[in-house]
């Protein structure tokens, strides 16, 4: 993907976090997507969200597939190793990278083509094994960089640029991860930041795989009256009644926790979600329930936004495999080879 | 009962086609149905046979099926230490009556066919240039184990019991065997050597024991190991290290990814204590069962990117999986081991039978310009040291490693020289800059500051902001950016191709045999070595001459092509349809189509020397 630096004009002093670094400094590349483009807003979005947190660049590593949304890795954290992939890869390439460094926060970027066609296979496995890692869907119904093929999101009756309505029923991230077993899935817009910063730092933190399907309007091709992926579609039939706050250490939780917080969830770490608007008889730590509300709201034509569903201790990929806490790649050869004599002994078994 | 009597008083064994006496050079063949528990009884006689120091294999010819289908195990038996697979046999026990055909057709003019004497033979396929053993295996055997599946497994030790008489086997050394194997079930244990005895006494006392196909205690086999292929490459995915183990279930190469849990659920837990002061057995490993072949490479690919020795397990149907992630390993410069463990093909193939197929697909594997690194070990005990040697080269140059094992060489049981080890050993992580390196240097650049092997270093995530780059399988520059121009991206892949060609210096040297006068050479690669070099001992003693030399890996050490070019004539022995190993040669050394034959073996049957000996004649005679 071309690449442009970002020019250096010396602003005035930008406030630095907690590791005396700048919002500056968790940018990346010039974004070449089309001004509008929504996944430009998510990258802005995760740019805030990694300096509010102060998380150390190189621990981030950043992973991406094919396609307009897997192009955003570059735009973000320059200082953080990135790997763009090939389509619908991107899954297992973390998986791998996850198992032998543990240590590493990973986060995958992909699309609705990338993770819901060519990718499915590897989407699911990567939710089955709980893969510690935090998973976004730039979602915008079509295959932008080939010009605006319908993708596996589109809706039925939704249509093309040129007027030709899809026909096939749509596959829906949000409601395939919860029947996975998923235990962190949320749905935001790119338009509103201001819900989508506290789900992606509450996926951060989550221990586990975190699934956020984020609806992206691709700016070009799925913008315009017959699109259910549009910036005025969404912001006509988005169901936002579902509002977290994410509070990180006890010192903020004891000074922030909303007093009308309904839900909180702790998280593995100690931190804390606080839900301090839900939809009535709403427990977003009971699967069956967002299940229901999803199915309900999808009939009345409405899209719910929020942190749908969280299970903050759901073992992860290193719980279920019982690895070692030290991250693999540290284990010394002594640690790992049995060495001659052990070699002998084994081989008496085969004399 | 009478007409069985008959046949076996007029094939008592002497005949007037009784084999003369040979000892130590002979063939056995079982023919079973599959999911009887045949392969303990077969498994019992051949290391019976190895522990007497004599030079032995054991071939199992399988369907790919659980149970019902007629499956074969054959022993070849040879002092002088030629056990490639035989053709025809000296000594048949058939236990199926479905096959009693082809089984009946495949003893030698001469040799014996132990069969169930319990059942008829229909009288059609009675030969009468062979000796006919009849045991009543089913009546013997009814009496002594009422319980229907004890007395099926009990049936093939009888067997065993007959043959080991049969044959002049030690019986000492069987029931030794059984002692060890069922040292904590005496139940199992006693049931086993009633039935070894019941066998072994019946053919003592009814049958013409011994034949004059005899067994001798030779002392040939001390330093030796008896070990499959697939057992040696999983121990060197663990001496080398490898932490991640990323797979997909497929024969023959499944049990290399099972042996390397067993082995590291052996070797590589550890008692951890918890922050709760508890303690718990922790893994120094991690073994992902991945939803495919591709996902499994993809997850190599992951590990080693993030710094851990990573391999993956499968065989031709993987690799054809994988060649969008081996394609984007290689661009990218991403270690990665794939051990190929090939079946017949193309698609699924027959998968329980043995072929050299995925040498062309392996060598040039994925779209676009790639050429990959490739191992071929020939043995057991190669699969050990060439496993290890993988992972070294994969890191050294930064690319994946295909080590192409065969279905007969990891799934069969092998006479090899122990796997040795040397503890000083210093694995070889390649060019991976170091927080403190990056910060010696001026600024990082993924694809400069190439080496002698045209390498340049790489950086792994959460070392150091100053080390970070973006890894991608789009068109890059030297720098590592991205680049849609003609120069920046011709730089890469021309180096690319440079560091291919310098890994020939790592390849293991070529084994090679020289003839004095041998005007002709062959040329062969892997399981084929020991039908090949039979052949070319047979041959010298007819009077024909060949040199020989066994390819080990790719790119082509010169030897090779000195080799070809030392010669009139090269004659490639391989296990293919197409004389994939042939056409590599002709490619990459630059020789004339002209001064190559081939012998072929691709019927799914490990190579026997008949084979190559008879295509050796027909290709090189004047």
């Amino acid at each position: 993907m071309p690449s442009i630096r970002k020019p250096l004009i010396p602003l005035a002093p930008h406030p630095t976090n907690a590791l005396g670094l700048t919002v500056r400094d968790y940018e990346g590349a010039m974004s070449t997507l089309c001004a509008g483009c929504g996944h430009d807003s998510i990258t802005a979005a995760l740019v805030q969200t990694f300096f509010e947190l102060d998380t150390p660049p190189e621990m981030i590593a950043k992973l991406s597939g094919i396609g307009c949304s897997s192009k955003t890795p570059t735009y973000f954290v320059s200082g953080a190793h990135g790997f763009n992939s090939v389509h619908g890869r991107m899954p297992p390439i973390v998986t791998g990278a996850n198992a032998a460094n543990r240590n590493n926060l990973y986060i995958g970027i992909s699309g609705d083509g990338d993770s819901l066609s060519i990718g499915t296979g590897h989407f699911v496995h990567a939710i089955r094994k709980n893969v510690n890692m935090v998973y976004i869907i730039e979602n915008n119904g079509v295959y932008g960089l080939t010009k605006g093929q319908f993708s596996p999101t589109a809706d039925v009756g939704s249509t093309t640029k040129r007027g030709v309505p899809n026909e096939v029923p749509p596959i829906d991230p949000v409601e395939l991860a919860l029947s996975l077993g998923a235990s962190f899935v949320a749905r935001s817009f790119s338009g509103d930041k201001k819900q989508l910063i506290p789900i992606l730092k509450a996926a951060i933190e989550h221990h586990g795989f975190a699934m956020i399907d984020v609806i992206s309007p691709c700016i070009q091709f799925n913008n315009h009256q017959g699109s259910t992926k549009s910036y005025k579609y969404i912001r006509e039939h988005e169901l936002n009644e579902i509002d977290s706050v994410f509070l990180r250490s006890s010192s903020q939780i004891m000074a922030e926790l909303p007093t009308d917080s309904r839900v909180s969830v702790t998280m593995h770490d100690g931190s804390l979600i606080a839900f301090r608007t839900l939809p009535e008889n709403y427990d977003p730590r009971n699967r069956t329930a967002a299940m229901n509300y999803i199915h309900e709201a999808k009939a009345k034509g409405e899209v719910p936004t929020g942190l749908l569903y969280v299970e903050s201790e759901q073992p992860d990929i290193h719980d279920l495999n019982r690895t070692t806490s030290k991250p693999l790649i540290n284990l010394p050869l002594e640690k790992l080879c049995p060495g001659k004599k052990e070699l002998d002994r084994f081989q008496e078994s085969f004399v | 009962m009478t007409q069985q009597l008959d046949l076996n008083q007029k094939n008592s064994g002497n005949g007037p086609h009784r084999l003369l006496e040979k000892v130590n050079d002979f063939a056995i063949r079982f023919a079973t149905v599959n999911g009887t528990g045949s392969a303990s009884a077969n498994n019992l006689l051949l290391k019976a046979m190895f522990r007497m120091g004599v030079p032995v294999s054991g071939k199992n010819l399988f369907p790919s099926n659980i149970q019902g289908l007629p499956t074969w195990y054959e022993i070849r038996i040879n002092g002088s230490g030629f056990t490639s697979r035989a053709n025809i046999f000296d000594l048949v026990v058939a236990m199926n009556s479905q096959t009693y055909e082809t089984d009946i057709a495949s003893v030698r003019r001469g040799g014996y066919l132990i069969y169930d004497s319990s059942w008829f033979i229909p009288p059609g396929l009675v030969r009468d240039d062979i000796n006919f053993l009849g045991v009543p295996f089913s009546e013997l055997f009814a009496e002594e184990f009422p319980e229907s599946r004890e007395r099926i497994l009990m049936r093939n030790i009888g067997y065993a019991g007959v043959v080991a008489a049969a044959v002049t086997m030690d019986l000492d050394v069987i029931s030794e065997l059984l002692d060890e194997t069922y040292s904590s079930n005496e139940r199992i244990r006693n049931s086993n050597h009633r039935a070894l005895e019941l066998g072994y006494n019946y053919a003592m006392e009814n049958l013409d024991c011994p034949l004059p196909i005899r067994l001798e205690r030779m002392d040939k086999n001390s330093g030796k190991i008896l070990i499959d292929g697939n057992t040696a490459t999983a121990l060197g995915c663990v001496y080398a290290g490898a932490t991640v183990a990323a797979w997909y279930p497929i024969t023959p190469a499944t049990s290399v990814a099972e042996n390397f849990t067993k082995l590291c659920s052996k070797y590589r837990t550890e008692k951890v204590t918890l922050e709760d002061g508890t303690t718990e057995m922790r893994n120094n490993f991690i073994v992902l069962q991945a939803e495919d072949e591709l996902a499994a490479l993809g997850m190599v690919v992951g590990a080693s990117w993030a710094g851990a020795r990573a391999f993956t397990s499968t065989s031709g149907p993987g690799i054809s999986l994988m060649n969008e992630i081996l394609g984007l390993a290689y661009y990218t410069e991403i270690p990665a081991v794939i051990i190929d463990v090939q079946r017949t093909g193309p698609s699924t193939g027959m998968p329980t039978r043995v072929q050299q197929a995925d040498i062309l697909e392996c060598a040039y594997a994925s779209h676009g310009d790639t050429k990959h690194i490739l191992l071929f070990p020939a043995d057991p005990e190669e699969c050990f040291r060439f496993t290890v040697q993988a992972f070294d080269m994969a890191e050294h140059f930064q690319t994946p490693v295909i080590v192409l094992s065969d279905l007969d060489i990891g799934m069969n049981d092998w006479v090899v020289d122990r796997l040795d080890w040397d503890d000083n050993y210093k694995w070889d992580r390649g060019r991976v800059l170091s927080a403190e390196e990056l910060e010696a240097i001026p600024k990082f650049y993924r694809y400069a500051d190439e080496d002698a092997d045209f390498v340049t270093p790489r950086t792994l995530p959460g070392v150091s902001t100053k080390g970070a780059y973006f890894n991608r399988g789009s068109g890059h520059d030297r720098l590592g950016g991205y680049t849609e121009s003609p120069e920046g991206y011709t730089q890469v892949v021309d180096r690319l191709a440079k560091k291919h060609k310098a890994a020939a210096n790592y390849i293991p040297k070529s084994a090679v045999s020289l003839k004095d006068g041998a005007r002709f050479g062959v040329i062969t690669i892997g399981s084929c070595e020991a039908a090949v070099k039979e052949a070319i001992d047979r041959l010298d003693k007819d009077g024909l001459p060949l040199d020989y030399l066994r390819v080990c890996g790719f790119p082509f050490p010169d030897e090779v092509k000195s080799f070809i070019d030392s010669h009139e004539m090269i004659a490639v022995v391989e296990q293919n349809r197409d004389a994939q190993l042939r056409s590599l040669l002709i490619l990459e050394t630059e020789s004339p189509p002209a001064q190559f034959r081939s012998v072929l073996s691709y019927g799914g049957f490990p190579i026997s020397a008949d084979d190559v000996a008879t295509g050796l004649l027909n290709e090189l005679k004047d």
